[in-house]
């Protein structure tokens, strides 16, 4: 896949000395969704507004679609559409007014019927004519939406779309998500809700403390990175493990009721049909088995632990 | 040129002026009365003549001049403070505008507000004096350059305005008491001569007097003068914001 954005050594330092961004690279490859991970702080938004145009970046190149955001702007801004994290709305207008705003400042030609499509793919087109303060803030999340989509753009930032969320809305916010990628859209969001990664994203970046820890393909992150867990349930406790099973390295419950068998998807052999085996023959009664994959919050917390 | 943008801009602003219509348009006419019939009426009767015109018309530039230089710089002031405000700004930031055609969209539409306003105290001054106007098509002129030029000076004070006491500061410290000693209620030929040196310094003296020649044909200083202050004045203005955009001056920190 050709790359949409590409970020080459991009820094920003606050007039205090603060470095929010310490020399970021990153390639966004067109039509992926990419979710941008970090704890607060670490320079998830300064990263997106730089990108966008909002925050001068002190050193380095960004290009979108080829263009470069500082000496083609124009050009690299009519591709983006940016969904901030806050909800930054002008109260008094209507929600369809303040959605045609957006497409004209981005100077695309009124087309009343294409903005109209858009609110009702977010359901607010029976909001249309209400003031904006007249919204719930679930409501106005979709507003913003629909103004970063209003000029149709290629690439749409969403910057902590999820926060404050409620579960369905956040659920309908992933269909979104996933119609404007199948229509081709290279989406890039923040989050620090590992799961909304873990669901939507086709690849993850790791940000702590204005650095990229890595990007990767979310499946091989997972696999790469991911220990698997085999717990067993037996039917009676057991007080030691048998010896014959010494070699497995088997971590037993307090209650002597479950057996928990750690292993690496990647390697192999996993052992688990000799396990099994040996299980039986030492007599052990297995009530039932379950494997558990680590998450991505674990590989997360992972890495950010390393760099602290 | 992204002239869609500018229209956007405009009409989004323009609307917020209608929403308000009401309030946008009594509170000029009723002050506007208020000073026919103070200085005017009770007053004025006690005045003969001022420079051959009677002084309830004398004064009809001079109020046109402080509702409008108020208004514009308002208006502008308030139009790009309150996305910096709510936060919209970063819209305006992240979309392909570049500061002349933000400048042409906000300016435009504080000019228009502020010209709508002076149109209606012009109107409203017919049915208090005798009116005739010399020059129609140069006081529409210097009208409209008054508004345009104190929409971009609100429009900086909006910019770096950090709350709405900010807002106010300067408009009320430094606008008014100059519009006020500018001549608007008379003519600076009636100072003693020091003071009408000092009056000089004051550059609302220049537009004024240049509205006020457009109307009777009479004016302090020469219209040139008065057009070539108008012109530096806003020059002065483009400048400024020019840099703002330019460095990110309370804008992009």
């Amino acid at each position: 896949m050709p790359s949409i954005v590409t970020v080459q050594n991009l820094r920003k330092a606050y007039a205090g000395g603060f470095e929010a961004l310490k020399g970021v690279s990153l390639d966004i490859e067109e039509g992926e969704i990419l979710a941008l991970l970090g704890p607060n702080g670490a320079g998830k938004t300064t990263l997106i507004s730089t990108i966008c145009g909002i925050t001068v970046p002190t050193s380095g190149s960004i290009t979108v679609g080829g263009h470069d955001t500082q000496t083609s702007f124009r050009a690299a801004r009519d591709l983006i559409g940016l969904v901030p994290q806050e909800i930054n709305l002008e109260p008094f207008e209507t929600v369809f007014n303040t959605v045609r705003f957006s497409r004209g400042l981005f100077g695309k030609p009124r087309n009343d019927a294409y903005v109209e499509d858009i609110l009702k793919q977010l359901s607010l087109d029976d909001k249309k004519d209400s003031k904006i303060m007249m919204l719930s803030g679930g409501m106005k999340r979709r507003v913003l939406i629909a103004k970063a989509l209003s000029h149709e753009p290629r690439v749409l930032f969403l910057d902590e779309p999820t926060a404050g969320v409620d579960v369905e809305l956040r659920k309908d916010m992933w269909e979104v998500v996933a119609r404007l990628k199948a229509s081709g859209v290279t989406i890039i969001l923040t989050t620090h809700y590992i799961e909304e990664a873990e669901a939507i994203a086709d690849r993850v970046g790791v940000i702590n403390k204005g650095e990229i820890l890595l990007v990767q393909d979310k499946a091989d992150l997972m696999a790469q990175m991911g220990q698997k867990q085999l717990q067993i349930a037996l039917s009676d406790p057991i007080s030691e493990i048998p010896n014959a099973l010494n070699s497995y390295a088997l971590e037993r419950s307090d209650d002597g009721l479950h057996l928990t068998y750690s292993y690496d998807t990647t390697g192999e052999r996993t052992g688990i049909t000799t396990l099994l085996n040996d299980l039986q023959a030492s007599g052990l009664q297995m009530k039932d088995i379950q494997t558990k994959q680590s998450s991505l919050e674990d590989i997360f917390v992972g890495l950010v632990k390393e760099q602290a | 040129m992204n002239l869609t943008a500018v229209k956007s801009i405009y009409v989004f602003e323009m609307a917020r002026f209608f929403r308000t219509l009401t309030q946008s348009l009594i509170s000029p006419v009723l002050s506007t009365s208020l000073y026919f019939v103070v200085f005017g009426a009770a007053i004025g009767s006690r005045i003969q003549e001022v420079e051959g015109v009677s002084y309830g018309a004398f004064i009809v530039p001079g109020l046109i001049m402080l509702s409008v230089m108020t208004q514009a710089t308002s208006n502008a002031s308030f139009g790009i403070y309150f996305p910096k405000f709510i936060g919209t700004i970063y819209e305006l930031l992240s979309a392909p505008v570049n500061f002349l055609e933000i400048t042409m969209g906000y300016v435009g539409a504080a000019a228009t507000k502020a010209m709508f306003i002076g149109l209606i105290i012009l109107g409203t001054a017919y049915f208090f004096v005798d009116l005739q106007i010399a020059h129609p098509i140069a006081m529409l002129a210097f009208l409209t350059l008054t508004c345009i030029s104190f929409a971009l000076l609100g429009f900086i004070i909006g910019i770096w305005a950090g709350n709405f006491e900010q807002l106010q500061l300067i408009p009320l410290l430094v606008i008014t008491p100059l519009v006020f000693l500018g001549g608007s209620f008379y003519s600076i030929t009636m100072l003693p001569p020091v003071w009408q040196t000092i009056t000089l310094f004051n550059p609302v003296v220049y537009l004024i007097s240049g509205f006020r020649w457009a109307f009777f044909g009479t004016a302090d200083v020469g219209i040139g003068v008065s057009l070539a202050a108008i012109a530096l004045f806003t020059g002065i203005c483009l400048a400024v914001i020019w840099w703002i955009f330019r460095t990110g001056w309370r804008i992009r920190e």
